[in-house]
């Protein structure tokens, strides 16, 4: 049974001249333990608002999320979160940063152990030195390596990522992408990332949830990355599986996500989203684009 | 050469100084002229030595400003009778009064600020009180707090709680209402209990604006002391100044406007340097 399963939520707002827009709706979709499953949309389907009901943010107009058997009504020290914007308090250091997750999370810890705490995970995202240092003076990968950190010092049992890498220059954001592929795969980590990088998705996710654009998004499919769990930002688009995937995706982004609404197959169940492989399939007809460069969806 | 920007701003404003300092004492030097137009001679004898010279009190220059000030520093804190203290007696009335008004505004403000930048519900009940009482003059309020608390040192302090608690107020509430949402949202995800939100997250992200807040309400509150000390009388800067001016020694008047000048200084520069300790780059 899936650790985390979203069971028919749907979200819901009033537009200005009356009347009601719907979001998404009917979204079903579950994260197995240890998996790291990344959703990929256009800006506007609802991403976002996902991971906040997952995260206990924001709220569903109906369907629920159900975490660990429990449903998960509002924020828990369970599912730690990192933010697009990194969110960190300027006013604290890198070290009280963390301080202040680590001591929400175990309020009965002194201060040595605490300090020990943070200078584990402190070390873990490669950041020894840069304790005493305010978030002012990092650059943005140190930042997000800082929240990074704050997240996994509280031991989640799930890491919820907003477009964590979107605001980085592309080396930093290849270097981070590889250092939390490193980091999950060692505490068997689960995940759920947002993202509209597609190659961030392919090098990071078991899963990949392909949402159709908003208003009324839906969940397309699901795209069970094919490619060996062992991989990195150097070899991985040498796999025969790559291209296949990418292609795939891209091909979802571009076209499918727009008309999937007015042109939704007969045999389509939202409840249970199709599972596909297209890394096992044979080669696809279109040519593999000739840059071979950072393909990313519009947003 | 004249070396750094600082040294030529210190050259300019000592120069300034002295131009103006020396006009001040080529304006105010007495010169000696025919004695005026004849008196009554009785009206004279009435008035002593200064109407028979047909002369106003003359205005200090400089040198006599100097002298009065060195005397007060001989001895600022001699009480010589009721009407005669130092005027180190007299700031520190002064000063006791403005911290203890301000201090009681601050304990109130703050926290209640707190709440109306946190509730929309208390900011909307609260707002259209806040928008008619905040234009009062302080002074305004100095009959009736004369009649209700029947005491004029305390009624003193009162009007100095009711000025310097709007800047205060104000930005309190405008402060913790901008909080970054994504600070609270961090806070939420760790299950932080409220309170321990409200000081570690929320304080610390307003300090700036509530700090601002202090500062502008320091400033009036050492404005409005000067004021109502000379309604109130008996003590205090304000009532030394009136003494003085009925006295008819414009020297200690201008000694105790540049003192007045010198405490304002010094207090916006104490609170500026607290809110640069609390202020952080995001």
């Amino acid at each position: 049974m899936a650790y985390v399963s979203v069971e028919g939520i749907a979200r819901r707002f009033a537009q200005p001249g009356g009347g009601v827009q719907t979001v998404f709706e009917d979204v079903h979709f579950g994260v197995a333990k240890g998996e790291f499953v990344c959703l990929i949309g256009h800006s506007g389907c609802g991403k976002t608002t996902i991971l906040n009901i997952l995260a206990g943010l924001d709220h569903t107009d109906s369907g629920v999320v159900v975490v660990g058997g429990k449903e998960a009504a509002g924020p828990s020290l369970d599912r730690a979160v990192i933010f697009q914007g990194h969110a960190l308090m300027p006013w604290m250091t890198v070290r009280d940063n963390i301080a202040f997750a680590v001591s929400s999370r175990w309020r009965d810890w002194d201060k040595a152990k605490i300090a020990a705490q943070c200078q584990r995970y402190i070390d873990l995202v490669g950041l020894t030195g840069a304790e005493r240092k305010k978030p002012a003076m990092l650059s943005g990968g140190m930042k997000q390596r800082v929240g990074i950190a704050r997240a996994l010092s509280i031991e989640p049992k799930m890491l919820l990522m907003d477009e964590p890498f979107s605001a980085l220059d592309a080396l930093t954001r290849g270097t981070l992408q590889e250092e939390v592929l490193r980091i999950c795969a060692a505490t068997q980590q689960t995940v759920f990332m947002i993202t509209h990088d597609v190659d961030e998705a392919i090098l990071l996710a078991d899963r990949i949830v392909l949402m159709t654009n908003g208003p009324q998004a839906k969940i397309a499919e699901i795209v069970v990355n094919t490619l060996p769990r062992e991989r990195t930002r150097h070899d991985v688009h040498k796999h025969p599986h790559y291209y296949r995937i990418r292609n795939h995706i891209v091909d979802f982004l571009v076209e499918r996500s727009r008309a999937f609404n007015s042109n939704v197959p007969a045999d389509w169940n939202p409840k249970n989203p199709p599972e596909v492989r297209p890394g096992l399939m044979e080669p696809p007809v279109r040519p593999v684009p000739p840059d071979g460069g950072s393909l990313r969806a519009a947003g | 050469m004249l070396g750094s920007l600082r040294a030529r701003q210190t050259l300019l404003s000592l120069l300034l100084l002295a131009v103006f300092l020396g006009g001040w004492q080529i304006a105010a030097t007495p010169t000696a002229g025919p004695g005026g137009p004849a008196l009554d001679p009785e009206y004279a004898a009435l008035l002593g030595q200064a109407a028979q010279q047909g002369k106003q009190t003359p205005m200090p220059t400089p040198v006599d400003v100097g002298v009065k000030i060195w005397e007060h520093l001989q001895a600022p804190f001699a009480v010589r009778g009721t009407n005669d203290k130092g005027i180190g007696i007299q700031l520190a009335y002064s000063l006791g009064r403005v911290l203890m008004g301000y201090l009681i505004a601050a304990a109130i403000a703050i926290p209640l600020g707190f709440a109306i930048g946190m509730s929309p519900l208390i900011y909307g009940a609260l707002n259209p009180f806040i928008q008619v009482l905040r234009p009062i003059s302080p002074l305004a309020w100095m009959p009736l707090a004369l009649y209700t608390i029947k005491d004029s040192a305390t009624s003193s302090i009162f009007v100095i709680f009711i000025c310097s608690i709007w800047p205060m107020l104000i930005n309190t509430a405008f402060g913790v209402a901008s909080v970054r949402k994504e600070w609270l949202n961090v806070a939420r995800t760790l299950e932080v209990p409220p309170l321990r939100t409200a000081l570690r997250v929320i304080l610390p992200a307003a300090a700036p604006t509530i700090m601002t807040g202090m500062r502008i309400s320091i400033g009036i509150a050492w404005l409005v002391i000067v004021a109502a000390e000379m309604l109130v009388g008996g003590t205090g800067i304000g009532y030394f100044v009136w003494n003085e001016w009925n006295n008819l020694s414009i020297a200690n008047i201008v000694t105790a406007i540049l003192v007045i000048g010198l405490v304002g200084m010094l207090l916006d520069q104490i609170l500026g340097a607290v809110t640069k300790l609390v202020t952080y780059q995001e």
